[in-house]
């Protein structure tokens, strides 16, 4: 064998075990994006009907008062960001991250001015090397979380703004397009301004038991809650169908290596025979 | 005899929907029998669990918090999870219910903690409830 053409062999056998890992890597993320859109698509219903019922309640009796939909002066703000616990996923965690970090850095100037709750091991990771506050953090959800999961999380974004710890919170997931994008989106959650802007016309009037402050209460920091149940599952989306097409062209770049590397081994093994018969050839000459 | 629709949807998934003549909740102003034609209401619920009256039979579900939407040709029940009593993990109940019981005895009358185990408790105790009765 000529010289290099073990290295090549080499190389072409481990770029095609790469080549596996990664196919079986995109069909996984192929089967659970399917599992996470259907999630998502099941969850609309429930949050449509709180938004309705909400919405009406808003329209329907004027000049309600609620905490939170009252807008502060603002000192202190709360930032939601869902994020993945594993990596091999493109861009996705990188662009959330990076355009968090960036909108944090131009809105404030000291640490005391923000608090964060973060989702996902990726973000968390990420903060704490950059030592930002904090306040809460979930990882290791399943790759369909349910309600439960993340209530603990969204119950305490919410309370907190109710306890008036920040004044306002912003939710940071990336929005689901289609498998090949995912926008990074920023979404203003509390106070809860577009509920009573809406003024859903033609809706039911309904009675209220016991009063409509009374089930207002119940209703406001549900619909927060379910916002955020939302976005985590539009970023479970996200997130397979960024892991799908990074596996996938890298798949295809496998492919293209080895290809080109065949094209050099077969090239130095020709050109190994090619030397051995003019070896030959020249042997058999001197002889006869 | 008259029908309404009678959907019961957790964020997960929609649990119920049906036709039938006639539920009874438990909202957090007292219990309500809800037969067609009721006037439009919303009401929060309590943790409890939901009877429902399909023609001769009668059904009941866990459900646990949220709120109901009554209007005259439909009900919806919106919760944070609504279980039939065929889908109870009663040894997962069971377990939650000691827990809680646990921490009930040995949490200060004036915490969260103990609010939270409190309605664990009732979560637990609601779900037994509904599973001994099918």
């Amino acid at each position: 064998m000529a010289k290099g053409m073990r290295e090549v062999k080499g190389r072409i056998k481990s770029t095609q075990n790469t080549m596996q890992i990664t196919k079986a890597m995109e069909m996984v993320a192929a089967a659970k994006l399917r599992r996470a859109q259907e999630a998502a698509t099941a969850a609309r219903p429930y949050a449509d009907k709180i938004k309705e019922v909400v919405g009406s309640i808003a329209a329907g009796t004027k000049g309600v008062k609620h905490p939170l939909l009252q807008a502060r002066e603002i000192k202190k703000t709360g930032y939601l960001i869902i994020t993945s616990d594993r990596g091999l996923a493109g861009g996705y965690n990188a662009n959330i991250l990076r355009k968090v970090f960036v909108t944090i850095r131009e809105r404030h100037k000291s640490a005391d001015e923000y608090e964060l709750f973060v989702i996902g091991r990726k973000g968390l990771d990420y903060f704490r090397r950059r030592n930002m506050p904090i306040r809460q953090e979930v990882t290791g959800l399943s790759d369909s979380p349910s309600f439960a999961d993340i209530k603990s999380i969204a119950n305490q974004a919410v309370k907190g703004f109710e306890e008036g710890l920040y004044d306002e919170l912003y939710l940071y997931y990336n929005e689901f397009v289609n498998a090949l994008t995912q926008i990074p989106t920023e979404k203003k959650l509390l106070p809860l301004s577009d509920v009573t802007a809406g003024g859903t016309a033609g809706v039911t009037s309904y009675e209220y038991e016991p009063s409509a402050e009374e089930v207002l209460n119940v209703l406001l920091p549900k619909y927060a809650e379910t916002i955020i149940y939302s976005a985590m599952l539009e970023g479970k989306a996200s997130e397979f169908g960024a892991k799908m097409t990074a596996m996938g062209s890298a798949t295809k770049n496998a492919q293209k290596m080895i290809q080109s590397l065949t094209l050099s081994y077969n090239r130095a093994r020709q050109a190994a025979i090619t030397q051995e018969i003019s070896e030959i050839v020249a042997g058999a000459n001197a002889q006869g | 005899m008259s029908t309404f629709l009678l959907e019961i949807v957790t964020p997960e998934r929609k649990v119920y929907a049906q036709d039938v003549n006639m539920i009874v909740v438990r909202g957090i102003a007292g219990e309500l029998g809800i037969l067609p034609n009721h006037i439009p209401m919303v009401t929060p619920l309590k943790i409890s669990s939901v009877k429902i009256k399909q023609g001769g039979s009668e059904q009941i579900v866990a459900v646990n918090g949220g709120f109901v939407e009554i209007r005259k040709e439909k009900v919806v029940i919106l919760a944070e999870s609504a279980e039939l009593p065929g889908d109870i993990d009663v040894d997962r109940a069971q377990a939650a219910k000691q827990r809680a019981e646990q921490r009930l005895s040995a949490a200060k009358k004036d915490e969260i903690d103990f609010r939270r185990a409190e309605l664990a408790l009732q979560r637990a105790m609601n779900r037994l409830d509904v599973s001994d009765k099918r």
